[in-house]
């Protein structure tokens, strides 16, 4: 109950600091549109329309294999915590799992996923 | 229950306001220090009555000043609720993660015993990694809202790159988690209380020097800067994610990123330097490992404790600063090989190391 209570205080001061700040700027500051203003900048050339298109896949593709390896290495959080206490046991459990690991990533490798040209 | 939330909304306000002034004093430190590194002066315009010397403080004054005043432009076409949504996604995660490192131990008044640690979890670590996380989204939204090309390079640039060096910081405090047995920040501190034969305070670089290099460098990627500012890359995108934003939003995206500096700083101090402990100082007072006792009163102690963490931080904070002013910038494809194909596999190297040696000293 007090670790929940300390989390809330902490996420509404900072929340409310937050949106003030961001409305401060619409407050204070000056509004003075002009349509050269409202256009993308691209370092002074007119704006070469829309940006809102397709990009290259290899950010996809690395978006992939970090939810594999990182859901892998959330399972090592407890793991880790009771590593004493485990033991042998809690040693060969983590080697296999880190043997299944380390086959992905080899495999990744290996077919060339984690080349970026 | 009232005085619960008063000294839960102190804290919190304390924590919010370190980092917040820190982060403030070191765009100051960043300009100096860049200024240091290139042999100028640097950072001496803003005075008050003609006055430069306090350069500090008037640049603490002048920069939000300034900032707030100025127009903040929406350009057209952009989608204006995430356009705003942005800064604050990016702000308010590394605040609230801030806040839940420990700046001091137990704070006696009366009966009442304080814990300095505004965000008071036993899972404190999940609760930092998990907010850590959160920060990806503030610079695509940033990048994608904006619709502008730059600003979506810039945004898919630091999604792809923040994701690839989360793995590393993740599995460089697996190997803390393991050390110290823990997942509460608090009890990782007063884990490295003690000394190691009898002289060498027990902090965590002593016990896991392989993932502090994995965490200074996963966190001064994921805190995007030099030499892994590829998403802000000035020279190529203008300024990445943030192209499109002015006034205070610009403030918001720079603040953040200042404040991720500090909070990779406090993550190194906790894990890796024993957060506020003092060498040899007890509750009691000092005693030296040669015999020398020295009592100190309660509050003078919590005092010093507060003040090391802060001075740990801030060394930590200066040393980012000088990494960022002597590195040059990496290219894409080796910041992306860096990421994978070294931190990735020395991370689960060091922990088959780390659980072998716990295995093998427990007989």
């Amino acid at each position: 109950m007090e670790q929940a209570l300390s989390v809330l205080v902490t996420f509404v001061l900072a929340a409310g600091l937050v949106g003030v700040m961001v409305n401060l700027g619409r407050l204070l500051g000056p509004r003075r549109e002009t349509p050269a203003k409202g256009d993308a900048f691209e370092c002074g050339n007119p704006a070469s329309g829309p940006a809102w298109g397709r990009f290259s896949v290899k950010f996809y593709m690395t978006a992939i294999l970090f939810i594999i390896f990182d859901v892998e290495v959330v399972f090592m959080y407890p793991w880790g915590v009771l590593y004493r206490r485990l033991g042998w046991f809690g040693f060969i459990e983590m080697m296999v799992f880190l043997a299944i690991l380390a086959i992905g990533l080899l495999y990744v490798w290996r077919k060339g996923a984690l080349e970026w040209d | 229950m009232g005085i619960e939330l008063l000294v839960a909304a102190v804290k919190a306000l304390i924590a919010i306001g370190m980092l917040l002034n820190l982060a403030g004093i070191l765009g100051w430190v960043e300009r100096k220090g860049s200024a240091l590194i290139q042999d100028r002066i640097g950072a001496n315009r803003a005075a008050i009555l003609g006055f430069a010397g306090a350069g500090l403080v008037n640049t603490l004054l002048a920069d939000p000043i300034k900032f707030v005043t100025k127009e903040d432009v929406i350009p057209r076409g952009v989608d204006r609720l995430l356009h705003t949504l942005a800064p604050c996604v990016n702000l308010l995660p590394v605040i609230v993660a801030f806040a839940a490192v420990p700046f001091g131990d137990r704070l006696r008044i009366g009966e009442r015993a304080i814990n300095l640690q505004a965000v008071e979890l036993n899972v404190g670590v999940l609760f930092i990694l998990a907010m850590t996380s959160m920060g990806v989204y503030g610079v695509v939204l940033g990048g994608w809202a904006s619709n502008n090309r730059l600003s979506l390079l810039g945004g898919i640039r630091g999604s792809a790159q923040m994701i690839s060096y989360e793995l590393a910081m993740g599995l460089s405090i697996v190997a803390v988690v393991m050390t110290f047995g823990s997942l509460d920040l608090q009890e990782i501190v007063r884990a490295q209380g003690h000394n190691i034969a009898g002289w060498l305070p027990g902090w965590g670089i002593f016990y896991q020097p392989v993932a502090f290099a994995l965490l200074l460098i996963a966190g001064i990627a994921e805190s995007k800067r030099a030499p892994f500012d590829l998403p802000e890359g000035e020279s190529e995108i203008v300024a990445g994610y943030f192209t499109e934003y002015s006034g205070i939003k610009y403030l918001m995206f720079f603040m953040t990123d200042f404040a991720e500096i500090a909070l990779v700083s406090a993550l190194l101090t906790t894990f890796f330097f024993g957060g506020w402990q003092v060498p040899y100082l007890t509750s009691q007072g000092f005693a030296f490992p040669w015999g020398t006792t020295v009592e100190l009163p309660h509050l003078l102690v919590v005092l010093l404790q507060v003040g090391s963490y802060m001075v740990k931080v801030f060394v930590f904070c200066w040393f980012q600063v000088l990494v960022r002013w002597t590195m040059p910038r990496l290219r894409y494809d080796q910041l992306m090989w860096f990421g994978w194909k070294v931190l990735l596999p020395v991370g689960i190297a060091n922990l088959l190391v780390t659980a072998a040696v716990f295995l093998l000293l427990q007989g």
